[in-house]
């Protein structure tokens, strides 16, 4: 465990152990990998703590994000204005979040954002016809999808007002076995 | 009577600083809006979504982060009150962004000076603890086998091939666990006092007591003219030079070793260390198929919620391949079709006529009847393929060709592999005629495939004990029939042997000499039927059983023969790269999709049945066969269960009394009835829980529509008012 970095205060690797899953290398190596994305913009000294923020269209080119159809819901849920502009921080909470070690509780609250198309803090009909669409590429007819649609409020939703609220969500997904491991993002 | 509010801009996105939960619509006024605002459950919802340094009241909002996972006390270090056992780690667990856990963490930090001596030294103990095992669990990351390949594996084909992979592994680090055992406890004894390392001596076992025409076992050796090919021979099918070496029973002549002081019982070994062999293997399975049947019990039948489960759990995340997130995308189309074609044949089931369930259940019962005949087919077959396999081996081996020779030799493996081959497609072929729902015809076919592997091994040691044994004049003076087999055992581990080599070279052969030519075909000629056949399907099922069956083979074949692990170490890690290279490059993976989660546990339920079937002839050999009385270990002794009421009657006789007592009914019986009686109050525990948990589902429902409702008339009753 040598001093030889100069990219954090050890005190801030210490901070980032202990607000993340990830350990003091992976954190390393998410700066490099954050720094190649831009290598311009994004300063190798983060000692003191620089605001920089990566725009959405970076981020979504990453290899790990290219293929998977909520990229754009995924980067916009974790960014802080909500536009898709992650700062490292961000960056570091997104992949922390999607590892194999976040609990289920927390990717819960997440993943309900992330499938929030509107942000409304419901997951009405439409939001599911989008989480649809873009699973299966618009392949399905328009009366399948809404077959499917009343399908999945018909079992999740609990409180009868047709739309999903977290608490029905999160009730859902807790019995979903398969959540905790296609919820994960390898990095 | 509900107005509608002025529409508002959408609300700022993010939602991490938002007050509102809930839109007005359309059937709410206003005043609707403040009485859900004011509802105690909306309250903690609203301070989840906040932020910890707001200037709101730090209690209030600490308390609201309240998410306690199982059985953490999560009390927030705060001004005064100070709980010892706020973990650290509990800050990763809550949904704020960076700056803001920071924020909390120096918090805890700045409180850690109110706590007490003690307590600040058990917290700085348990943060370095924590540390010290991440340092551990990376280090033995490095150490995992495969760990680089399984991840490509995952990233470019999914959960549920990577599934297969890990199994792979899994029998891998088994296999190789079984032969350390069974190499220390067994053969190396045997093999320092034979060349008599370490001035070790061994005592063989007298054989003046036994008759001499039990003791006549000579084996068929090269003698002076030796033709190269009696060597191939030999090896492929374990005869020979291989006979006498320590991979097969026949080697292990030993009684006693005596080293220094140390006196070293062979045959309890030899036995002991099979029998915990075993157990391992089946303690370890069942360790890591408790997480799988944790889930299954849940999930009461494969139809609840799974239009949900394949929406929001249905992407894997892991993808980053492009042809495997087409694969992901097609397979997810598949899925959700096939499951609204189901729905709409339970409901045409439904509607079916007397009639028509009348001809339906005909048609079945006449298809299970020619299920059962294609069997018994099979079994004839391996019977009679080992019967003339057995008779032409006893012949001068010679005198016949090589190849004849050879034929000779595997005809058993041959018609088994046969048989496991053709018997599968006439399944898949006949279960479409019974009209099952999709899932339940996947399980049937499975379910098939599965007794049909495990049973023609099963046969095939049937018609080897037939041999053996017998109830005539031949066998009365040993027990069995010692003029064809003077050393059965030896000859039993043969079969088993031969039986993995030949799995191998079958693996080996149709990933080189079918998939390969099969994959160049398609892709340099574009003519119609080959483009429509295709590249082989890399099917998880079929794959599974193909190594569940060279494991059983492995299981039966250790008491005769306790090198057999290590050879299927070596098999299962080559078998891991052609595999790899198959799927990678010669096959396309099969459209159905498999979920990672019931993957795992079938995968180790099929295990699990060819573990028990592996326990019975193992148990039969122990203690119904007579042990051969020119070889082995076991000479001595009527059965190889002997061996141990022997050694306990030189324990000291307080010892001896308790064994014995163990052993009898007196202790057996009463003890049977407890296990029975706790497993059924773990049955009834279950039952109770699921009826419980249907309870609550229901009263939820009934609780948020009484809210609903309430807040309905209040809203009237005010507007009255």
């Amino acid at each position: 465990m040598g001093n030889k970095q100069t990219i954090f205060t050890d005190e801030q690797l210490d901070a980032y152990q202990d607000c993340t899953f990830f350990t003091r290398k992976e954190i390393l190596r998410l700066h490099g990998r954050y720094h190649e994305m831009a290598p311009n913009i994004v300063p190798m000294d983060y000692t003191k703590d620089p605001d920089v923020k990566l725009p959405i269209q970076l981020i979504i080119n990453m290899p790990e994000l290219k293929e998977n159809p909520f990229k754009e819901r995924i980067v916009e849920a974790f960014s802080e204005d909500g536009d898709g502009n992650l700062s490292f921080n961000d960056f570091v909470d997104m992949f922390s979040v999607l590892s194999e070690m976040a609990p289920r509780e927390l990717k819960a609250i997440y993943a309900f954002k992330i499938y929030d198309f509107n942000t409304d803090n419901f997951i009405c009909k439409s939001d599911l016809e989008k989480t649809l669409n873009k699973l299966t590429r618009e392949e399905l007819t328009a009366e399948e999808i809404t077959l499917v649609c009343e399908k999945v409020i018909e079992e999740a939703d609990m409180d009868g007002d047709g739309k999903l609220a977290f608490a029905d969500f999160e009730n859902m997904i807790s019995k979903a076995p398969d959540f905790l491991s296609t919820f994960h993002i390898r990095i | 009577m509900c107005e509608q509010p002025a529409p508002e801009t959408r609300r700022p996105p993010g939602g991490r600083d938002d007050d509102e939960v809930f839109l007005p619509d359309a059937n709410c006024t206003s005043a609707s809006v403040t009485f859900l605002q004011e509802l105690p459950s909306y309250r903690s919802i609203l301070r989840r979504r906040t932020s910890a340094g707001g200037t709101q009241d730090r209690r209030q909002n600490n308390q609201g982060f309240v998410r306690p996972p199982a059985a953490e006390k999560r009390n927030l270090v705060e001004g005064t009150g100070v709980e010892n056992e706020a973990v650290v780690r509990s800050i990763r667990e809550y949904a704020l962004n960076i700056p803001e856990k920071r924020r909390l963490r120096d918090i805890q930090e700045a409180n850690v000076k109110y706590l007490s001596g003690w307590d600040q030294w058990k917290q700085t103990r348990n943060k370095s603890w924590k540390k010290f095992l991440d340092e551990i669990k990376e280090l033995s990351s490095y150490l995992e086998l495969w760990r680089n390949d399984i991840r490509s594996i995952e990233g470019k084909f999914g959960t549920g091939i990577k599934s297969y992979f890990s199994f792979l592994r899994f029998l891998v680090m088994l296999n190789f666990i079984i032969f350390v055992l069974m190499f220390s406890f067994i053969t190396l004894p045997s093999t320092i006092s034979k060349y008599g390392v370490l001035n070790s001596s061994y005592v063989k076992v007298p054989s003046e007591s036994i008759e001499l025409r039990c003791r006549n076992y000579t084996i068929n050796g090269p003698k002076e003219l030796v033709y190269f090919h009696t060597y191939i021979i030999d090896l492929l099918s374990g005869t020979g030079f291989l006979e006498m070496t320590s991979l097969f029973y026949g080697y292990y002549t030993i009684d006693m070793v005596q080293l220094k002081v140390i006196k070293y019982n062979v045959p309890l070994a030899y036995l002991l260390t099979t029998l915990v062999c075993l157990s391992l293997s089946l303690i370890w399975i069942v360790k890591r198929s408790v997480e799988g049947f944790k889930q299954n019990l849940v999930r009461e039948e494969d139809q609840f919620q799974s239009y949900c489960n394949k929406i929001f759990a249905g992407w894997d995340f892991c993808i980053t391949d492009l042809n495997a997130s087409r694969l992901k995308h097609s397979s997810l189309q598949y899925e959700l079709k096939t499951d609204l074609a189901e729905e709409r044949l339970r409901q045409k089931k439904a509607d079916r006529t007397t009639e028509e369930k009348l001809r339906i259940y005909c048609l079945r019962l006449f298809l299970n009847i020619f299920v059962l005949a294609l069997l018994s087919v099979c079994f004839y077959s391996i019977y009679r393929a080992t019967i003339y396999s057995q008779e032409n081996i006893s012949n001068d081996s010679i005198k016949m060709m090589f190849e004849g020779n050879l034929l000779v030799q595997y005809l058993p493996s041959i018609v088994i592999t046969l048989a496991n081959f053709i018997a599968p497609l006439f399944f898949s072929y006949i279960i479409r005629l019974e009209e099952y729902s999709p899932a339940f015809e996947i399980r049937l076919t499975l379910m098939r495939c599965v007794f049909v592997r495990l049973a023609n091994i099963g046969v095939l040691l049937f018609s080897l004990w037939n041999r053996i044994s017998c109830g005539n004049e031949k066998c009365k003076p040993c027990g069995y029939n010692y003029e064809l087999y003077p050393c059965w055992e030896s000859r039993v581990g043969q079969e088993m042997y031969k039986l993995m080599i030949f799995d191998f070279i079958i693996i080996f052969a149709v990933a080189v000499f079918v998939d390969f030519p099969r994959k160049l075909l398609v892709t340099y000629y574009s003519c119609k039927p080959i483009q429509w056949c295709g590249l082989q399907e890399f099917g998880i099922p079929e794959n599974v059983l193909e190594i569940v069956y060279g494991q059983t083979i492995c299981w039966i074949g250790i008491f005769y023969s306790p090198v057999l692990p290590a050879i299927a170490t070596v098999k299962y890690f080559i078998v891991f790269y052609i595999k790899k290279i198959s799927l990678m490059h010669t096959c396309r993976p099969s459209k159905r999709p498999v979920r990672a989660s019931s993957s795992n546990f079938f995968f180790l339920v099929v295990l699990l049945i060819g573990l028990v079937l592996a326990f019975i002839p193992l148990g039969l050999s122990m203690t119904y066969f007579r042990p051969s009385k020119a070889c082995g270990p076991f000479v001595n002794f009527n059965s190889s269960w002997d061996v141990v009421p022997h050694t306990i009657q030189g324990f000291p006789t307080a010892l001896q009394k308790v064994l014995n007592g163990i052993a009898s009914e007196a202790f057996a019986v009463p003890f049977f009835m407890v296990i029975c009686l706790i497993m059924f109050y773990f049955i009834a525990l279950a039952g109770a829980h699921k009826r419980v948990v249907d309870q609550l589902r229901e009263q939820l429902v009934m609780e948020s529509r009484d809210k609903l409702f309430l807040i309905r008339k209040l809203t009237e009753a005010q507007k009255h008012s």
